[in-house]
């Protein structure tokens, strides 16, 4: 036993020693990255065939004020207190002039609050959760994607044309899923008060036991379903519900169903006329979009899913903010990033000096089944900048600073 | 026979198992002093009587007296605190303790020093571990560790622990199984001296009949759960029914050669 | 009416896909005692192999044979993993099987997505039970009618095998008394082997049957590991019946039960659990254990206190490790912080684990409670830091006297198993109860105090602490209490005979090491700035539980340096690579081949090696230590 104190400190000082890294080059402008490449590899490897192609695009545009862009990525294995190590990493030893990334909204918010205590600006790529922008938001913390409250008024403003009356909601039980129905079910109470919610399924994240939910929210007899659901928890939902002919006469609206990486999976069994948000890159006439769509393909051979966009926006998003501050102080890139309008696949963009939330939009249509493969047809763009409340109200709620 | 108090009095002891009768109607007595041997062929009961007595079971009726408590429902524990030690059939002893230490435990125990977080254990009674080491010889094995002890030390391991809460009972059972013949003479002299130097009376079963002839005071001999008979060695040697239930087995006459030797 | 056989129906069909892969781990483990974690991955690439092939054969005959040949295929790799590690460590101390199985399980997950891509995968609907049946206008899917039928089936071949055949009656023999059946001169290598085989056979023709319904992909192993474990305790460990009741118990109740609660399947398994187990310690089916349990295993050198050489050192490696701060940066203070507060909760967990005996797997819920005990007193009481950590992890110490005292009237699996539906328990109120816990979006804004806020300063608290609770810790391993402890552990028989009240020791230890778990989860708070639910998940207890089997189960300091090591591995892992669950199962498999009694465990043996002996060592195999 004796030896174990040896060890100890022979082990702390090898590992410790091991992750300092040497300071940064001069020449170069480091943006951290944390995603959960490991947990999540179905929306975080395009995420991150994006971000590099962004990456490449800057540097052959001549880089940040001549500097090359340099993304340190790290995954943080769907965990927040990894990713509170990640971003450790990145701040401390990396020295990176902010922090991007993150899909689960946890991981969002636990990054969003590091950011706030360690003055360092963040910039949120994927998480959904309206907190990060309202009820938690920080100077400190802006946010790319359309917001959990963006995509469900989206959604209602074609739910409410629907004759329905009875509804029922499938969502997974997690933050995520309770604010999406809770959203959801208040816009479309004020619109439409003579709905009825009829029933309400909440089956574990991940861990769906798709027959009997099917079940449960058929005896409710629905006229409409709302769901949440999404990944694998989705196919079996879709499946059960295909073969239990739940669908059947019932319109359905869905969040983020019609995202490629939630969409192909569902291959011959897609169900047809669902409302859904969603990426039709198939179908989408922007021209900003064509010019990014051809790069995408000719780098990768492959199409891109909305994890692309997000990953390409993400990165070009961050270096027009690093271009426009000419520095690395967070307070100069916040000054920047407030008001900022950039390009973007969809057109251009703007995070708002209000609450930090981009004006990114999302795609809404229905889905079809055409060749056997699961499309969005129909599809319109909605901005961000529509479907977000007034100012007045998003003063409200946002903490002080 | 002595006038002194009765230890341990058992009466109408029964217990059955569904319905099975295990155990049925055996009384007893047992002075201080006194060494008792409870014998019968496999399956006659033994083990559960001593269970019984031991706390590990209760009974289905009868009552079980020990030194002037009524003993009969109360658990392993309380029955060791009023003052009985025991030993096992296969030991029991802690294997990745020293030697030393299994005795510092019950030492410990004894002293009710068990929730006491911070002393050094190694350092607590060592000068009574060592004398009860000294008195089954093994005093020079204290800084061995139990778990590569010979059989035949274990067991004495074992009496020495039995020993550690200054027992006016000990319970012992079958406790020369599994030993070579000369030790376990040993043992039991070992056992007796003990007993008789410090009055304390001993309750054992046994398979080995040199043993029981050699050192019981008296023997119970209890066949299929009930006591058939009970008296001095040479009593139980002469009695037909205890004849024919060992005969089969040889150990009668085991038992009259091994006499023969020590007249 | 209708609606409600159909709700049965459909609660059979789940129960029969749980069945399918449980039946197998049953198997395992009743034969073998080897808690297989992997099972689940057994399971996942069953349903991989099988896709692949129904992909390529068509037709009906593709697509059956494809299932049997998948499962098959994967039996194949089952007997490999047998044969080539877990062979070897059979005789190692208890659980470390289910390191060896962790850390295949750790690669396999990622190996299905260098293999099979991260996409989520649809495989094709079973030929021939594509659609549904017509029940009084309730349609039930025909594939449903299908896996209803096959469970009863597979329990049926399985009892006629059991009962029938001359291996099975083995395998039954083995499953009540493994000596026995090695000294019936039964080859006991092959008997492992096979039964090994049947077990994951069993996981793969389970995972193979599910692509007709599911998604094939690369979580699907940790979403039905837990969820079979839970169904073979209900069920009782080694029972097929209890196996195939349970599930069907548990389906059924989830069912319904969502009819009435929506958000109770979170849950359910686990209060199902719980309760069967405080009501029937061994399961619905399970027999007591019989005095299988080898005690302590290899190593019978007693544990000795630090001699005050060992004192020197170690308070020269502590000293050592302060001075980091004058040459490290602020990266490297906050890895050593973390893993100065592993080094607590692994040391807490190794206390009750070495020292009682006592293997917990939910040992997170008591290093969470101490993380929310500090959050809830910092940010609505708004106590200042010290009290909070002080006080924070009382909540801990609540939690662990409420569970442990249900907890240790069991022991085994049984005890790890409630342990498990404990923290599930804890996890899923902090989860759900959104208002108080913030969810899982935790509670925020937990930041250290001025004076501890900077690296350095939380550094030397975090290894002061540490340094003080494995002292506390190693120092009543060696008081009287520690004794008493190990007493309980090493002969309940002896103990018990001894005046010694097992239970209640058991409890204390259970309390001290729930307490010193809240600690480290009060420092963890401040480190991280937040709470999350996952501070008292699953995969944080088996972190644990790996630190320490790591380190050695059998030595003092194990824990130590199995939380420095594996600790500081995965975050250096993590930051390197993205295939980080790859590498650390990788270098786990290693080292339960090369080290098999843990780290700290090999480097005793080496030492105790060179010690000259003063005398051969005696008669081992006398040695009467069947308790």
């Amino acid at each position: 036993m004796r030896r174990n104190g040896h060890f100890l400190g022979a082990a702390l000082a090898v590992m410790l020693f091991g992750m300092a890294q040497p300071a940064m080059a001069q020449s170069e402008i480091k943006i951290g990255e944390i995603n959960s490449y490991s947990l999540l590899p179905a929306f975080t490897e395009p995420y991150r065939k994006g971000w590099q192609l962004a990456v490449d695009e800057v540097n052959a545009a001549g880089g940040i004020d001549g500097k090359k862009l340099v993304v340190v990525s790290k995954d943080d294995g769907g965990k927040p207190a990894d990713a509170l190590t990640a971003a450790n990493e990145l701040v401390s030893s990396e020295k990176v002039a902010m922090l991007t990334g993150t899909f689960l909204s946890n991981i969002g918010l636990a990054v969003s609050d590091f950011a706030k205590q360690n003055k360092v600006f963040f910039l949120a790529a994927e998480p959904l959760t309206d907190a990060v922008t309202w009820a938690k938001g920080n100077r400190y913390t802006f946010r790319l994607r359309p917001s959990n409250y963006m995509q469900a008024a989206m959604l209602v403003e074609e739910a409410v044309k629907l004759p329905a009356k009875r509804w029922a909601t499938i969502a997974p039980n997690y933050e995520y899923g309770q604010s999406a129905v809770a959203v959801f079910k208040k816009l479309m109470s004020e619109k439409r008060p003579d709905i009825q919610w009829v029933d309400e399924q909440w089956p574990p994240q991940g861990k769906i036991d798709a027959g009997p939910v099917v079940q449960a929210v058929a005896a409710a007899n629905p006229e409409a379903i709302l769901n949440v659901t999404f990944g694998a928890d989705l196919v079996k939902l879709v499946r059960e519900g295909n073969t239990r002919g739940l669908f059947k006469d019932r319109a359905v609206v869905s969040f983020l169903t019609g995202e490629p990486e939630y969409l192909d999976p569902l291959k011959d069994e897609t169900p047809a006329g669902w409302i859904v948000t969603g990426y039709p890159w198939y179908d989408v006439k922007m021209p900003e979009h064509a010019a990014f769509l051809k790069a995408y393909q000719a780098k990768y051979n492959d199409y891109p899913r909305l994890g692309s966009i997000v990953g390409y926006q993400t990165i070009k998003a961050a270096a027009a903010i690093l271009a426009k501050a000419k520095s690395e102080d967070p307070e100069k890139l916040i000054a920047a990033a407030e008001g900022l309008s950039v390009p973007s696949p969809f057109g251009e963009i703007t995070f708002r000096k209000i609450d930090h939330q981009s004006t990114l939009g999302a795609f809404v249509g229905k889905t079809a089944l055409k060749d056997g493969k699961g499309v969005m047809v129909d599809s319109v763009y909605r901005k961000g900048a529509d479907y977000l409340p007034s100012d007045a109200e998003v003063a409200k709620l946002r903490p002080a600073e | 026979m002595s006038t002194a108090p009765n230890l341990l009095s058992v009466v109408d002891l029964d217990k059955s198992y569904g319905g099975v009768h295990a155990v049925r109607g055996v009384s007893f007595a047992l002075k201080a002093g006194e060494i008792l041997a409870l014998i019968g062929p496999n399956g006659a009961g033994k083990s559960t009587c001593f269970d019984m007595l031991n706390g590990q079971t209760t009974p289905s009726a009868g009552r079980i007296n020990l030194l002037g408590q009524d003993t009969t429902y109360k658990k392993p524990r309380e029955i060791w605190r009023l003052g009985v030690g025991r030993t096992f059939q296969i030991t029991a002893t802690f294997p990745t303790m020293t030697v030393r230490e299994n005795i510092q435990v019950a030492l410990a125990s004894y002293g009710r020093r068990l929730f006491n977080f911070w002393a050094s254990m190694p350092r607590l009674a060592q000068q009574e571990a060592r004398d009860l080491l000294e008195r089954v010889g093994m005093a020079g094995y204290a800084e061995r560790p139990c778990g590569e002890l010979a059989y035949g030390d274990l067991k004495r391991l074992e009496l020495a622990i039995a020993l550690a809460n200054q027992p006016k009972l000990l319970l012992m059972d079958e406790p020369t199984a599994g030993m070579a013949p000369r030790e376990r003479i040993e043992l039991m002299r070992l056992t007796a001296s003990i007993a008789r130097e410090k009055s304390i009376g001993v309750l054992f079963t046994e398979h080995d009949m040199d043993v029981v002839f050699e050192h019981a005071d008296r023997i119970l001999v209890l066949n299929r759960g009930t006591l058939i008979a009970e008296g001095s060695p040479q009593d139980v040697r002469r009695n037909p029914e205890v004849r024919a239930i060992y005969l089969g087995e040889g150990l009668v006459y085991d038992a009259r050669h091994r006499e023969g030797q020590s007249a | 009416m209708a609606f409600y056989v159909v709700q049965f129906l459909t609660g059979l069909a789940s129960a029969a896909s749980l069945f399918l892969v449980a039946s197998g781990l049953s198997i395992i483990f009743g034969v073998t005692r080897i808690v297989n974690f992997a099972h689940g991955a057994f399971y996942m690439l069953g349903a991989y192999v099988a896709f692949t092939l129904t992909e390529r054969f068509s037709g009906a005959i593709g697509f059956w044979g494809g299932v049997v040949a998948a499962a098959l295929i994967v039996a194949a790799l089952g007997v490999l993993v047998e044969m080539v590690l877990l062979r070897r460590i059979y005789h190692a101390p208890e659980l470390f099987q289910l390191l060896a199985t962790f850390g295949l399980t750790l690669m396999v997950e990622d190996l299905v997505v260098l293999i099979w891509g991260p996409s989520d995968l649809l495989g094709r609907r079973a030929p021939g039970f594509k659609g549904a049946v017509d029940f009084f206008g309730q349609n039930v899917p025909s594939y449903d009618l299908f896996l209803i039928g096959l469970g009863p089936v597979v329990l049926g071949a399985l009892w006629l095998i059991f009962q029938r055949t001359r291996w099975g009656v083995l395998v039954r023999a083995a499953t009540q008394d493994r000596d026995m059946v090695a000294a019936l001169g039964v080859n006991q290598k092959w008997l492992f082997t096979s039964v090994f085989a049947l077990g994951v056979f069993l996981a793969a023709v389970g995972g193979a049957l599910q692509i007709p319904r599911d998604a094939v992909h690369h979580a699907m192993d940790l979403r039905i590991i837990v969820d079979v474990f839970v169904v073979v305790v209900i069920g009782g460990l080694g029972s097929i019946i209890g196996a195939f009741v349970a599930a069907v118990l548990v389906s059924e109740l989830n069912a319904f039960g969502i009819l009435i609660f929506p958000k109770i399947s979170i849950i359910l398994l686990f209060l199902v659990m719980a309760a069967v187990l405080i009501v029937r310690p061994w399961g619905l089916f399970g027999k007591p254990e019989v005095t299988a349990r080898r005690t302590p295993g290899l190593t019978v050198n007693p544990w000795r206190p630090l001699s005050s050489k060992g004192r020197l050192a170690a308070v020269t490696a502590l000293l050592l490790a302060a001075t980091l701060p004058l040459f490290a940066g602020n990266y490297a203070l906050t890895v050593g912080s973390e893993i100065a507060i592993f080094v607590i909760f692994a040391a807490s967990l190794h206390f009750m684990m070495s020292v009682g005996g006592l293997a917990s797997f939910g040992h997170a819920a008591y290093f969470g409670l101490g993380a929310y005990g500090v959050a809830f007193l910092a940010k609505m009481a708004g106590l200042p830091m010290i009290t909070c950590l002080l006080l924070g992890p009382a909540l801990a110490l609540a939690g662990a006297a409420l569970f442990g005292f249900f907890a240790v009237q069991l022991s085994g699996v049984y005890f790890a198993m409630l342990t498990l539906a404990f923290a599930q328990i804890v996890w899923s109120i902090a989860f759900q109860w959104v208002e108080v816990t913030g969810g899982d979006n935790g509670i925020l804004g937990v930041w250290p105090e001025k004076w501890a806020a900077s690296p350095s300063h939380f550094y030397w608290l975090a290894i002061g602490v540490a340094a003080l609770a494995v002292a506390v810790l190693r120092n009543i391993v060696f008081s009287p209490f520690g004794y008493a402890l190990r007493a309980t552990r090493d002969s309940p028989r002896r103990s018990d005979a001894i005046g010694i009240d097992g239970k209640l020791i058991q409890w204390t230890a259970f309390v001290i090491a729930g307490t010193f778990a809240g600690i480290a989860g009060a420092l963890f708070a401040y480190l991280k700035g937040s709470v999350f639910p996952d501070s008292l998940g699953i995969s944080l207890s088996v972190d644990a539980l790996v630190m320490v089997l790591l380190g050695g189960v059998e030595t003092v300091s194990g824990a130590v340096v199995g939380a420095i090591v594996y600790k500081a591995l995965s975050i250096f892992l993590v930051s390197q690579t993205d295939l980080s669950k790859l590498i650390l199962g990788g270098v786990i498999v290693l080292v339960v081949i090369a080290l098999p009694k843990g780290i700290v465990g090999v480097l005793e043996t080496i030492r105790q090696r060179r010690r000259p002996r003063p005398e051969p060592p005696l008669l081992a195999s006398r040695i009467g230590t069947a308790e």
